[in-house]
This record gives C-alpha cells, structure tokens and sequence, in this order.
C-alpha cells in the first residue's frame, strides 16, 4: 500500500480479491458506507423538489458541456480582470509544470493543500516532491492518507478504509516526522484525534506562503471559484497564504452564480447528507490586502476533450464528485476504492479512469465490468449520469472496438485482445438464438445428458462453481412441455 | 384477452417450472396464452456484456416473434427492462452510427406491449388477490433491473400479501443487488459471491421457510450459494407461489 502511487495496478478482479478477503477492511467499509448511505436518503427525502433539482443540475451541466469552448474563454477573462493569472494544460505533466514553476517562483519550498481531486488525478503532490517542495494535505483524511503513505480510497472520504484505532497508530507514530507530534498518550476517541490534527496543522497554515487548491465550481460570469468543505482547512489555506494556485478540470464550470443555486442543494446532500456543508468559500480575482495578493488558476484537460467527444460517454462529465454513487455501491463496498487502481475509485471512477486515460492497460480495461448493473448508482447521482449505460457503452468499446478520440484525434480501437474466447462464446449463441431449431437441439442434449452433468464446471465456468452449485437442467425444457400439452405448431426452421 | 408468453431462454432451458406456472395462473384468470415456438432470447447477455451488435439481429428476431400479439409477458425483471429500456437505445444507438431508422422502427411495436409477469397482473388485469395459496413463510428479494429500470414498486409485495397462507417477512437489505449481474458473476466472482453470500445471511436472518424473487436468473445465484452454505432455505420465483392453489399445490 505504500508509495501512493496507482501506476502498475492489476486487473479489477485481482485487486478486489483480496479487499474481499479483508475482514477488517469489509467491516470499515461496511459500516462507513450503510451509515451515510442512510443519512444521505434522509437529507434527499426532505426535498419535495428533489427530482427537479437533479433535472436541472444535468441540464445546466449538459448545457455548459455543450458550449465549453465559449464558456472557458469568458471564464478566463473574468478570472483575468479580477486580477488572476490564467495557465491552460493539455495533459497531468504539463499541469504538473506549471504548477511546480509557480512554487519555485515564490522562492518556497513547501505548501498546503486543500483537498482536491483535481491535483490526485495528475499526481501532483509527488511531481512536487521531485523537485524539493513539500505539499502537505490539511484535510483530515488526506492526512490519515498521507501520513499513513497510503492512496485514497473513496472521493469525499479518502481514508473511509482506515478505522480510529489505525488512524490513532499513524498520527503517533509519523505526525513527529511531518512537524509536531501527536500528544502523548494520544487515544482513538473522535475528540482526541481531531484535536491532535489540528494541532498538527495549525503550525502548518500558519507558516505557508503558498497554498494549492482545487475547486468544485467556476463561475464563468463572474470568474469566481468555490470551494465546499466541512473541516475549515479550506478557509485556511485560501486565505492565508500569500500565494493561491488552484488547478481545476475545464468540466467544472457553470456559467453563472444562479446556477450554484441548484448545486448547493444537491452537492452537500448527496456528499455528507448536510444540508449545507459548514464551510463555503468564494474568491474572485484577488482583492487588495485582503487574502492571497497572487492568484493562479491551472485548467487541466488530461483526457475531458476525448472524453466530451463520445456521445454516450461525455455524461461522465457532469460529476460533481459528491461521492453518493460509491455509497450506495455494492461493489465498492465488498472490493474497496484501492482496487480501482485509481483517484476516482467506485462507479464513477469505472466510467471516468478508463475515458480519461484510455482502456490500454490492464485495469482500465477491467474497470467497465466491476458492475453488476444493478443502477444504484444512477438512482442517486444528483446529475442523472446513466452509469450503467456508460459501463455497457465501454464494454462494448473494449469488446467490440470501435472510435474514439484519443489526444484529440480519432482513432478506431481494434477489439481488445483478451477476450476471443468471449467473443466466439457470443457468436455462437448469437447463432444458436437465431435458429430455434438448433436451440432446441442443444436443450434437448442438456436434458438427455443431465445424469453425468458434472456438479463443478472447469475453465471459466470455475468461476460459477466454486462458489454455487449449478441448477439441476430439468427432464425436459418448457418447449417440449407446451407442444406435448399445448400441441404448439413446431416453427422451428 | 391474448397474449404470448416470452419465458426467456434461461427458464425454457432450466426453469420449465415457472414457464407452467404462469400458464397455469394465467389461464385461471382467464387469460388466453399463446408460447410462439419460435422464441428465443431477448439478447440482454450480449448487450449488456459489450456486443451489442450481436444482440441487433436477437432483438430484431424478437419483434419478429411477438409483433403481432396484443401483450408480451414475460416471468423476468431483466429480460422485461431489456426490451422496454434497451430495445429503443439500440435503435438510437444504431441512428448515431449512421444506419437509419430501420432497427428503431422494427423494434418499436414490442416495446410498450411488453410487461414483467406482476405489471401484466396488476396493470393490464387490475388485480392483486390471484386466488392463490401458498402456506409458507416468504421473504422478498426485489431484483435490481425489476426495481430500477421497470420500477415495479409495490406490485410483487402487493400480489404476495394477497396470497392466502403466506406470511411474508422484511427481507434485511432488501433494496441491495444479488450479486448475480450476468457475466459479472464469472468476471468478478469474489465480489459477487461476497454480495451472494451476504444476500443469503439477511434472507437466513428472517427465518423464512423461502426466498422469493421475479428473475430466475438472480434467484439461480442466490440458490447456488444457498444450497453450497447449507441453508434450509429455497428460491421460489413469484409465478409458482401465485399459481399455487389449495386444489393444486406448488411447493
């Protein structure tokens, strides 16, 4: 678990095996997970609009999506004659270029961090650390995080998979190493372990000149950024600083303040069943004396241009991380975020990961069948994005191939290599259905031989049979019943 | 009131039995049923798994099949979503791809005709008390595609409540998928036996005598894990309790 890196990861099935096994990591999961999925139902349930709400969030983002080109331009002219420097990245290395020769700049050689997906996704902490400047995480679990030199496993909750006592292991044993050590005696009660972050922390808000951020929100008319948080070590770091950096997806605009309206409805409601997260914080530009007196806004692209280019696929684009999908997941709860081998873990990583980085490699690949389809996820996505429709679209992108744009050109994808025995097994059912005759023949085979039918199957019928029994095939099949009894004219051809 | 049955490849082929009951349960309500021989399937496997191209020719079979009848019924949650829901995004999809209207056209005629078996009862019949007795305790398991995509709601728990001598137990969890999801069954096997597992500890945990559900596929991983963890419990598709009579029996 160390390195907090995803590069390298096995195939979905691999990873969740062992999650699957964990008792300790299932019970956390378990728990976690069941609680807010339950708070979150009520908090929805107390809107009557709720439904209206969720439309109109998709249809604003659809609507920005659809003019991106013209609302990212009006967004950088906003954030310009509000006094910010606009930098524009095609992919995570340039992003990471940017930002590291901004910190270099200020002539620091540390920075704090409000908790963003944004900067995970292009791995920037690391990037920074390459070249000798220390970013330290001030959100409660991004620290349990990388403290622990752990990866995320959930959106919202990124240490969801860790338990009070193993935080209470990592704050005593590395916060000494970081800066100020957890207090003495530290125990795992909530109160104490909150305390001793914030002690930890405070030491570092208070000496940062540089602070980096994300963001949930971009007002293209105004040029205003927002952050949502529960904690306050947003505030912090957007205020006290001298220098601000917020890197942030060109998908995370709307174009105006009214449109927050609806957002800040559904965001806080599916994230942490709050109707209102405790801290909202809102900058424009800079203001004289007041806040950060140097502000630079990173956009990244890093795959959302290819990703807005596939009809079916673009809805991904409308996330707005609340996290609510990987909640109510049955997957994400039994395999854990790790096994997504990404930043973005549960349904949504398994739509986004393999559209932004392409389906090349072993995970990305696997990603669109860590689903039962079982559209929990679409139920409760404040945005309507049709999970399932997308998880089927790049199943079929992985076994069928077809185009796509990669780096902004079409490409066709041939079918992807591992899966000729699947795509002859489907042939020739496809076959089968298509001659009742043969069907027939087939049942009628699996009925006559169903004494020496064995009771666990080899190859990937293995995969059925260690774990359940096979049905018992019956003496006859319903076809041969109804013609006997109902004397059905025998069509077949 | 004519109307065909669509059983679906799977229940021909390993569930006969829920083919008979809703032969039976449909004729006792006076419903005139018709099997057209030449049935098959409906082609979800193949859409849902990545080849939805193969599927095409599946689902244009099928509306070969059923076009002419007044309603389509069909004994699962899956297959009935398959058509209703996916059956007009195919023809969408195959539009996008440059190849006209032709698929959306040939497909459009089954689409609003065909219902799960507990819609066609209490929508099209208008009835929740089907004459039926079944002197078991019965839990229900609401399958995800019956849930989400056909949003049967209350009408399985409604046709089950007026079934005389069942009592039905709260199933813990009700709401949370099987862990079948197809090929997902054999390309995630861990998981899907860990949801399978956990299905069947909250089905135990009622203490019912059976598990009852509206898809033969679901309840076909369900089974499987329950008779390999030694429960006493069994699955029951809703058809063979609601064909149940004091007269004739179902198990």
């Amino acid at each position: 678990m160390s390195g907090g890196t995803f590069v390298g990861m096995p195939a979905f099935p691999k990873a969740a095996h062992e999650a699957v096994n964990n008792p300790t990591l299932r019970g956390n999961l378990r728990h976690a997970t069941h609680t807010i999925r339950a708070k979150r139902a009520v908090a929805v349930a107390e809107l009557d609009d709720w439904a209206a709400l969720r439309e109109a969030g998709k249809q604003i983002k659809d609507h920005t999506l659809r003019h991106l080109d013209r609302y990212l331009v009006q967004l950088e002219e906003s954030v310009t004659a509000a006094g910010g420097i606009v930098h524009w990245a095609a992919d995570a290395d340039e992003a990471n270029r940017i930002v590291t020769d901004l910190v270099k700049m200020t002539g620091e050689s540390e920075v704090v961090k409000v908790k963003s997906m944004a900067t995970q996704e292009i791995g920037l902490n690391e990037a920074l650390e390459a070249e000798g400047i220390h970013a330290y995480e001030t959100d409660l679990a991004e620290l349990i995080v990388q403290l622990g030199k752990d990866r995320p496993s959930h959106i919202l909750v990124p240490a969801i998979h860790r338990n009070r006592g193993e935080i209470r292991d990592i704050f005593a044993r590395e916060m000494g190493e970081w800066g100020r050590p957890a207090p003495e005696g530290l125990t795992d009660t909530p109160a104490e372990l909150a305390e001793a972050a914030r002690l930890h922390l405070r030491e570092k808000f208070l000496r940062a000149k540089v602070g980096i951020s994300g963001a949930n929100f971009m007002v293209a008319e105004t040029g205003t950024l927002m952050v949502v948080e529960s904690e306050g070590n947003g505030r912090m770091c957007l205020t006290l600083p001298e220098t601000l950096i917020s890197v942030v997806g060109i998908e995370k605009i709307v174009p105006t303040w009214q449109d927050l309206e609806v957002f800040l409805q559904t965001l806080p409601r599916s994230s942490t069943a709050e109707r209102m997260n405790p801290y909202t914080s809102m900058w424009t530009g800079i203001t004289d004396e007041d806040g950060p007196q140097t502000f630079h806004l990173v956009l990244i692209d890093n795959g959302r241009t290819d990703t807005l280019a596939d009809e079916v696929g673009r809805q991904a684009l409308r996330c707005i991380r609340c996290s609510a999908c990987l909640n109510v997941c049955p997957v994400y709860e039994r395999a854990g975020g790790h096994a997504y081998g990404s930043v973005y873990p549960g349904p949504i990583g398994a739509i986004l990961s393999p559209q932004l980085r392409g389906t090349a490699s072993e995970i990305d690949a696997s990603l669109p069948y860590a689903s039962s389809l079982c559209g929990a996820c679409y139920e409760v996505c404040p945005v309507a994005i049709d999970i399932p429709e997308v998880l089927v679209h790049l199943r079929e992108r992985i076994a069928e191939g077809g185009p796509v744009t990669r780096e902004g050109n079409k490409v066709v994808l041939k079918p992807a290599k591992g899966h000729a025995a699947e795509r002859a097994a489907m042939r020739a059912a496809r076959w089968a259905f298509s001659h009742p005759g043969a069907l027939r023949t087939g049942q009628r085979l699996a009925s006559r031989t169903r004494r020496f039918h064995p009771r666990s199957l080899p190859g990937p019928g293995k995969a059925w049979s260690d774990t359940r029994d096979l049905p018992t095939v019956p003496a006859e099949p319903f076809r041969d019943w109804w013609q006997r009894t109902h004397g059905g004219k025998d069509t077949d051809k | 009131m004519r109307v065909a049955l669509f059983l679906t490849c799977v229940n021909d082929t390993l569930y006969p039995d829920t083919g008979r009951a809703v032969v039976k349960l449909l004729t006792r309500l006076g419903v005139e049923v018709d099997f057209p021989m030449a049935q098959t399937c409906c082609g979800q496997a193949h859409y849902n798994t990545g080849y939805r191209h193969e599927a095409e020719p599946l689902a244009r079979h099928f509306s070969d099949v059923f076009g002419e009848y007044e309603a389509i019924v069909t004994p699962s949650g899956s297959c009935g979503a398959m058509v209703r829901e996916l059956y007009p995004r195919m023809g969408e999809r195959a539009r996008a791809e440059g190849r006209g209207d032709t698929l959306a056209a040939a497909l459009a005629p089954v689409v609003p005709k065909t219902y799960e078996l507990t819609e066609f009862l209490v929508d099209v019949l208008g009835v929740t008390d089907v004459g039926a007795y079944y002197p078991h305790t019965v839990t229900y398991h609401p399958t995800c595609h019956g849930l989400r995509s056909l949003g049967l709601g209350d009408r399985p728990r409604r046709l089950l409540q007026a079934v005389k001598g069942l009592e039905l137990r709260e199933l813990p969890g009700a709401d949370e998928c099987c862990g079948f999801g197809g090929t997902f069954a054999v390309k995630n096997p861990d998981v899907s036996a860990a949801m399978g597992a956990d299905k069947v500890h909250n089905a135990e945990s009622t203490n019912a005598e059976v598990l009852c559900a509206a898809d033969n596929s679901c309840l076909m991983h369900i089974g499987g894990t329950m008779s390999r963890l030694e429960t006493r419990m069994r699955p029951v598709h809703i058809a063979e309790i609601l064909a149940s009579t004091e007269e004739e029996p179902s198990a």
